[in-house]
C-alpha cells in the first residue's frame, strides 16, 4: 500500500516509519509510514479528522509519536533547527512585524546588519514594507499568514510545513501566498502543506499524499494522484463526494 | 472631617517648605520600597514565568503555595525575621537589624509570592499562545523565558506595581524589623503609625497624603518610562 | 527601562552612607512620646559624639531587645523586670536616672468623681464602684505592670472586672486614643498626656500620690553575654545621662509651664 518514493538525489531522509499518535486513549494517526520525495511541494489531502494537521507536528517533532519514529538523518532538534512550521492561525509575537521578522535570526544570533537586511528583504517580498513597524497582532488574516511564512523562510530552511495556510483568506492573499511558495520551491525548499482546496493542491502539487481515518490511502506523483486515483474514497474525495 | 483639612493644609506646607524630615523620610521610603522591588522582581518575574512554562512533579503544589503565600501577613514575616536577624537568632552575626537592608529583606518576602502569582497567570496566558511557535523555531529554554517576559512586560509591569504599591504600605513587618528608628529606618508609614500613637493626627494625615502622592508619582512615572521604551520598539 | 532603574537603584544603594558611632538603645513609649528625647539626643550627640538609635517600644520589648543582644542599652521603668535582667546576667546593672509620674485621665463629666478622691486607691476603687469604662494598656509595658500593681494595692483584681474593662495591647498613644473614643478612664504618664494632642473632652482628673511615681533606670547590656554590644559607648552615655548637662536639661524641660521629670541619678 505505501509506495516509496524514488530516492535518486538524497540531498535529505525525511518522513515518517510506523508512526502512531495516540491521545487519550483513542488513535488520531497511523500507524503510517512516509519518505518524502527529496524535491517538491506534497500536498496532504484529507477530510476534516483525518490526521493531517497530527501528522504535520508529529513529523516537526511538535507531538510527540507513541509509536513509531521520525525518519532523518538528524536528531529532532538538529533536524527541526533547518525547519519551519506556519501555523492555520498564524502565531504573532506581540512585536513589531520588523521584530517578528528577525527574531528566528536573533535566535540563531546572526548579527544585526545581516539580519536588518534580510528582515527588509522579505518585508519587501511580502508586500509587508509599508506596516513594518505596526504591532504584528494588528495585521488583517492575509497580512499576518504572509507575515508568517516569510517568518518560517527567513532562516532558509530545508523544510517547511504549512497548515492550511490560505484557509479563510481571499483570492488576492491566496494567490500571493501560492507566488511565495513556488518561488520557495524553485529555490530548492522542501515543503509540505495540508489543505482542504483541490484546485490549489492540484495547482501546486509535485506529489499528494491522502490520508483518511489516521491512515495514508494513497500517495504519489501529483500528476497520476489527481489524474487517476486508485483507491474509491481517493476517487470520491477528488470528485467533492462528503466522505466521513 | 476638620481633621481631614487640618491634615491636607499641613500637608501642603510641609511639601511646599520642603521640610526636612519629611523629605528624608520620604526618599527612604523610596530607597527601601523600591529597592525591595527591584529585588523581588527580580526573583519573581523569572520563576512567575518558569512555573507557567515548566512541568514538573510539584508544579500545582508550588503554585498553590505561591497563591496562599501572597496572603502571608506582614506581621508574621516581620517577627520571622525579626527573629532570624536578632542578634541571638541564625543570622545575628550580620548586624542586619534595625537597618534598612533588613527591611528589605522582609518587604522582598511579602511581595515576591505577589508578583510572582501574577505573573504565573499572565505567562501562562501567553505561553499558550507562544508555545508553537517557540517549539518550531528551537527557541531555547533561556530565550522562551526571554520572549515570554519581553512579550508580556505591560502585564509584568502592572505586577510590579501592584507589588511596589503593598511594599510602600506596609506598615507590621517594617515597623518590626527596621525598629522605626528617628534618622534610620523611619519611613512614611511608620512615621504615621507614630503620629497616629502621639494623637497628632493631623501631622499623621499630612504624611499619608504624601505617601499617598508619591505611590501615584512612581505608578504614573513608571508608565511613562514603558510607554516610551515601547513606542521606539513599535 | 531595566538599565535606567538599575541606575537610579544603585544611586539610592549610595545614600545608605556609613555612619557615625551608633549606639542603639531601646526606651519605653512614655519615654519618646514626652519629647524629652528630642532634647536629649542632640545634647548627646554634640557631647559624646554617639548617635544614639532609640527603639521606641513597651518595656516587654525593651526587656527582650537587651537580653538578645539587638540594643547596647536599654532606658525603662519597671523595677522589677529591671532587677530581673541584672540577676539574668543580661544588663551589667542599673541606674536610676530620672522619674516622672503617672496621672489618671478620664472624661471631664467624671461618672465615678475621681477629682474629690483622696488617694490612687481611693480613686481607683470608685471607677470600679461605678463600673466606668476604663482602657488597660494590656500590653505587659512598664505603665501597664504599673497599672496592674495599683489595683492591687487597693486590694482588687482586673480578672474580676466586667466589660467596663477594656485591654487593648497597644501603646500610650494609641491607648489614650482608645480612651478618647470610649470616653473612658486611663492611666498614661504625664508627659504622654501632656503631649497628646486628641484630647477632646478627656482631662487629667487624678494626680499627685507619691505611689504614682515613675522611675526610669538606665541599664548597658551585658558585653560578656553579647561581645558585639558597644559597652565602651554605653559608659560614655550612662556618664552623660547621670551628669550636670543631662540634669539641667531634664530638669529644665517642661511642656505647657509644666515640669516633668526630676533627674534624680545618684554620683557614683
Amino acid at each position: 500500500m505505501v509506495v516509496a518514493a524514488s530516492l535518486s538525489a538524497p540531498r535529505h531522509h525525511f518522513g515518517l516509519r510506523h508512526a502512531v499518535v495516540r491521545r487519550r486513549g483513542s488513535t488520531l494517526l497511523g500507524p503510517v509510514t512516509l519518505a518524502l520525495p527529496p524535491v517538491g511541494l506534497t500536498i496532504v489531502l484529507g477530510p476534516n479528522g483525518a490526521g493531517k494537521t497530527t501528522m504535520l507536528r508529529a513529523m516537526h517533532g511538535l507531538d510527540r509519536l507513541s509509536e513509531g519514529e521520525v525518519l532523518s538523518d538528524e536528531p529532532l532538534q538538529a533536524a527541526r533547527r533547518k525547519q519551519g512550521f506556519v501555523f492555520q492561525s498564524p502565531i504573532m509575537l506581540r512585536r513589531s512585524v520588523r521584530a517578528n521578522l528577525a527574531y528566528p535570526l536573533k535566535l540563531d544570533r546572526v548579527p544585526s546588519g545581516q539580519a536588518a537586511e534580510a528582515v527588509e528583504r522579505w518585508a519587501k517580498r511580502t508586500g509587508l514594507t509599508a506596516v513594518i513597524d505596526n504591532p504584528a497582532p494588528s495585521l488583517s488574516g492575509g497580512e499576518k499568514q504572509k507575515l508568517a511564512l516569510a517568518r518560517a523562510l527567513i532562516r532558509k530552511p530545508e523544510l517547511v510545513f504549512l497548515d492550511e495556510p490560505c484557509a479563510n483568506l481571499d483570492g488576492r492573499s491566496t494567490r500571493e501566498i501560492e507566488e511565495l511558495l513556488s518561488e520557495a520551491v524553485e529555490d530548492g525548499t522542501r515543503i509540505v502543506m495540508t489543505t482542504h482546496n483541490i484546485a490549489q493542491a492540484r495547482r501546486l502539487a509535485t506529489d499528494a499524499v491522502f490520508l483518511f481515518q489516521g491512515l495514508i490511502h494513497e500517495q504519489g506523483p501529483a500528476d497520476r494522484f489527481f489524474d487517476q486515483p486508485q483507491r474509491p474514497e481517493t476517487q470520491g474525495f477528488l470528485k467533492g463526494d462528503l466522505i466521513e | 472631617m476638620n481633621d481631614i483639612l487640618q491634615g491636607l493644609v499641613s500637608a501642603f506646607w510641609l511639601v511646599v517648605t520642603f521640610d526636612a524630615d519629611l523629605v528624608e523620610i520620604s526618599l527612604r521610603s523610596l530607597q527601601v520600597s523600591l529597592s525591595a522591588l527591584v529585588l523581588a522582581s527580580a526573583i519573581a518575574i523569572p520563576l512567575g514565568t518558569w512555573l507557567a512554562i515548566r512541568r514538573f512533579r510539584y508544579r500545582r503544589a508550588t503554585i498553590a503555595l505561591l497563591n496562599a503565600l501572597m496572603g502571608l501577613p506582614p506581621v508574621v514575616v516581620g517577627l520571622i525575621v525579626y527573629i532570624l536577624l536578632s542578634r541571638s537568632g541564625p543570622f545575628g552575626v550580620l548586624g542586619l537589624l534595625f537597618t534598612p537592608t533588613a527591611m528589605i529583606i522582609a518587604q522582598v518576602i511579602i511581595i515576591t509570592p505577589l508578583i510572582a502569582s501574577i505573573t504565573h497567570q499572565a505567562m501562562r496566558d501567553l505561553w499558550a499562545d507562544y508555545h508553537d511557535l517557540l517549539i518550531s523555531l528551537n527557541a531555547s529554554k533561556r530565550d522562551r523565558i526571554a520572549a515570554l517576559i519581553m512579550d508580556g512586560r505591560r502585564t509584568l509591569l502592572t505586577a510590579s506595581l501592584a507589588g511596589f504599591g503593598r511594599a510602600i504600605g506596609e506598615v507590621g513587618a517594617i515597623m518590626i524589623v527596621g525598629g522605626n528608628i528617628d534618622n534610620a529606618t523611619r519611613v512614611l508609614t511608620t512615621a504615621i503609625a507614630l503620629e497616629t500613637g502621639k494623637g497628632d493626627f493631623a501631622l499623621a494625615l499630612a504624611l499619608g497624603f504624601v505617601l499617598i502622592a508619591l505611590a501615584i508619582a512612581v505608578n504614573v512615572l513608571i508608565h511613562v518610562l514603558s510607554r516610551t521604551e515601547r513606542a521606539g520598539r513599535w | 527601562m531595566i538599565k535606567r532603574l538599575a541606575i537610579a537603584l544603585a544611586a539610592m544603594l549610595m545614600a545608605f552612607a556609613a555612619q557615625a558611632e551608633v549606639l542603639r538603645m531601646a526606651v519605653t513609649t512614655s519615654f519618646h512620646n514626652s519629647g524629652l528625647s528630642d532634647i536629649l539626643l542632640p545634647a548627646i550627640a554634640e557631647d559624646t559624639a554617639i548617635e544614639v538609635q532609640l527603639l521606641v517600644v513597651g518595656t516587654g520589648q525593651a526587656i527582650r531587645l537587651g537580653e538578645a543582644g539587638d540594643v547596647d542599652a536599654i532606658l525603662v521603668h519597671s523595677r522589677k523586670a529591671e532587677e530581673a535582667f541584672v540577676e539574668g546576667g543580661f544588663g551589667t546593672h542599673r541606674r536610676e536616672i530620672m522619674y516622672n509620674d503617672f496621672v489618671v485621665i478620664g472624661p471631664r463629666v467624671d461618672p465615678a468623681d475621681l477629682q474629690s478622691a483622696g488617694s490612687v486607691r481611693d480613686a481607683l476603687t470608685r471607677i470600679q464602684d461605678a463600673k466606668a469604662d476604663f482602657v488597660s494598656r494590656g500590653d505587659d509595658s512598664g505603665t501597664h505592670k504599673k497599672e496592674l500593681s495599683l489595683w492591687g494595692a487597693a486590694g482588687l483584681d482586673p480578672k474580676t472586672f466586667g466589660g467596663w474593662y477594656h485591654e487593648v495591647g497597644a501603646g500610650m498613644g494609641a491607648s489614650l486614643n482608645t480612651a478618647t473614643g470610649l470616653g473612658a478612664y486611663t492611666l498614661s504618664d504625664r508627659a504622654s498626656w501632656l503631649n497628646f494632642g486628641n484630647r477632646d473632652d478627656m482631662a487629667l482628673l487624678f494626680a499627685g500620690d507619691e505611689s504614682l511615681n515613675n522611675q526610669y533606670a538606665y541599664l548597658p547590656v551585658n558585653p560578656e553575654r553579647h561581645p558585639h554590644v558597644n559597652a565602651e559607648g554605653a559608659g560614655k552615655l550612662e556618664a552623660w545621662l547621670t551628669g550636670p548637662r543631662a540634669k539641667e536639661l531634664i530638669d529644665g524641660y517642661t511642656i505647657n509651664g509644666e515640669t516633668l521629670f526630676v533627674f534624680n541619678a545618684k554620683p557614683r
